[in-house]
């Protein structure tokens, strides 16, 4: 047995975009144990919900995180209209759908991007957001908002997609594509940085499904589960079968994340296809009066919403369940028994995202 | 195992000349519906108070005994809502942002209407 030693690992950290801090128990390069401690940008979002009415937290509820903020708007809006059994029109689910599978690619882009900028690939780092810049300019033009979308509301959506936008948001994915391609390639084929990824951080099938693992690190472990195959918004009416890879490892993760991109483009493509034509909204009459729970498959896992009402204006409890929460202890298991260089390549793989995580 | 994988785009980029826009030489466009600032014309305004009711942040004051309608341009959070919910459309949605600052920037309109004088309002 070696020295034991314990590191502080942030909260402030050159490869962390976030706070979380994690106390590595050393045994000379080697981690035996992670502890750690969350709560330096706890926000109190779920308590404001005594104080802006329900109309208005559809804007606080945006506000939970930056890159998923669509798919927080999105579920927050399904529980309301579940609650109050409104029936939003279908144009406005598939509208709901593109958004959503663009705030996927974002995602994921913005994920490859730092990863490779935590195993020291500044290049490639540079490129994968390159091409997001891409996505965010789709935004722009279609909602208004570059990370905030302010788009979704209770009973549809605020703003259409004119057809010949759609054509133009086809077209670009179709020349993305061939990019997307060449730039993972490098994730995946890459001499360095599979030295980097492959067999680092293995999570075994078991393991992810005990420790309640979701989302894409879920899914590298070879668990399918993926809650977009419950149909909800548009996602019924589009073909997709989820992606898993059995591996568990970093790669695999990485693997996983590459292909939801490109699955990504061509759920946007299938949507744009047979989108129908009709209005985006239904107008919102009297407040919510019952309880709701909605799950919602966001880039880094599913997340569940839950809204009690009693019939004012203002909401009685709000309370989301995010996927980095879930995924915590999945990573203090794959920490174990990995080495100090590797920490901070994984504690990415699962996609932090902790102002999520303590909204 | 590829070596050199990356060799490919990059030479594409050494060609390619800048991705990014020369800021401040010329600037990035923006699209119709990009949200800047809210504007108002003050003139149509009727200070029903809707925008102020309804705002997320609580960024607009609206005063109807002295007919000002004022913001808080770093308290408002682009949102929209209050131009939606304007029943005169006096509101509108700029496409150019609030420039930064170090302090509170906050505007007031005020209009000059006179009571009772029929000709001016």
């Amino acid at each position: 047995m070696g020295n034991r030693t314990v590191i502080p690992f942030g909260p402030q950290h050159p490869v962390l975009p976030e706070p979380i801090h994690l106390d590595l128990m050393l045994e000379d390069e080697r981690v035996v144990e992670a502890i750690p401690r969350i709560g330096y940008i706890h926000r109190g979002l779920e308590k404001l919900v005594e104080k802006k009415d329900f109309q208005q937290y559809t804007y606080v509820a945006e506000r939970i995180c930056g890159i998923c903020s669509f798919m927080h708007g999105m579920g927050y809006c399904m529980t309301i209209e579940s609650i109050m059994d409104i029936k939003i029109p279908e144009r406005a689910e598939f509208l709901r759908t593109i958004w959503a599978e663009l705030s996927r690619m974002h995602s994921h882009l913005l994920w490859l991007g730092l990863s490779a900028d935590a195993f020291g690939f500044e290049s490639l780092h540079m490129h994968t957001w390159r091409l997001r810049e891409q996505v965010l300019d789709i935004f722009e033009e279609t909602t208004g908002g570059r990370v905030i979308f302010s788009v979704c509301e209770i009973g549809g959506v605020r703003k259409d997609i004119s057809p010949e936008t759609l054509d133009k948001i086809d077209r670009i994915l179709t020349d993305m594509e061939k990019e997307l391609k060449e730039i993972t390639h490098v994730f995946l084929s890459d001499s360095s940085v599979k030295y980097r990824t492959k067999g680092i951080g293995v999570l075994s099938k078991q393991a992810a499904f005990d420790l309640g693992a979701v989302g894409p690190m879920a899914k590298a472990s070879g668990i399918k589960r993926d809650l977009r195959t419950q149909g909800y918004a548009a996602y019924g009416k589009l073909k997709f079968e989820p992606i898993i890879e059995t591996d568990g490892d970093s790669y695999a993760r990485t693997s996983v994340r590459i292909k939801e991109v490109f699955q990504a483009v061509d759920l946007i493509k299938q949507a744009i296809a047979i989108i129908p034509e009709g209005g985006i909204n239904v107008k919102v009459t009297g407040n919510p009066n019952g309880e709701y729970f909605t799950r919602v498959e966001q880039p880094r896992g599913s997340a569940m919403y839950y809204v009690k009402a009693s019939g004012s204006k203002f909401l009685d409890r709000f309370r989301v369940r995010t996927p980095t929460f879930a995924n915590v202890p999945a990573l203090l298991e794959t920490l174990k028994g990995c080495s100090l260089a590797d920490v901070p390549i994984l504690i990415l793989t699962i996609d932090p995202c902790i102002s999520c995580t303590e909204r | 195992m590829a070596i050199l994988s990356m060799s490919k785009t990059l030479f594409k980029s050494l060609v390619h000349g800048p991705y990014t826009v020369l800021y401040p030489v010329k600037k990035k466009e923006t699209y119709e519906r990009t949200r800047g600032r809210v504007e108002i014309n003050i003139s149509q305004c009727i200070y029903c108070g809707l925008c102020q009711r309804r705002c997320p942040t609580g960024a607009i004051q609206v005063n109807r005994g002295n007919t000002t309608w004022s913001i808080d341009r770093l308290k408002c959070i682009q949102c929209n809502y209050c131009n939606e919910v304007c029943p005169k459309k006096c509101l509108r949605m700029n496409n150019e942002y609030t420039s930064p600052s170090f302090g509170s920037v906050r505007d007031d309109y005020t209009n000059a209407r006179v009571s009772g004088d029929k000709e001016n309002n």
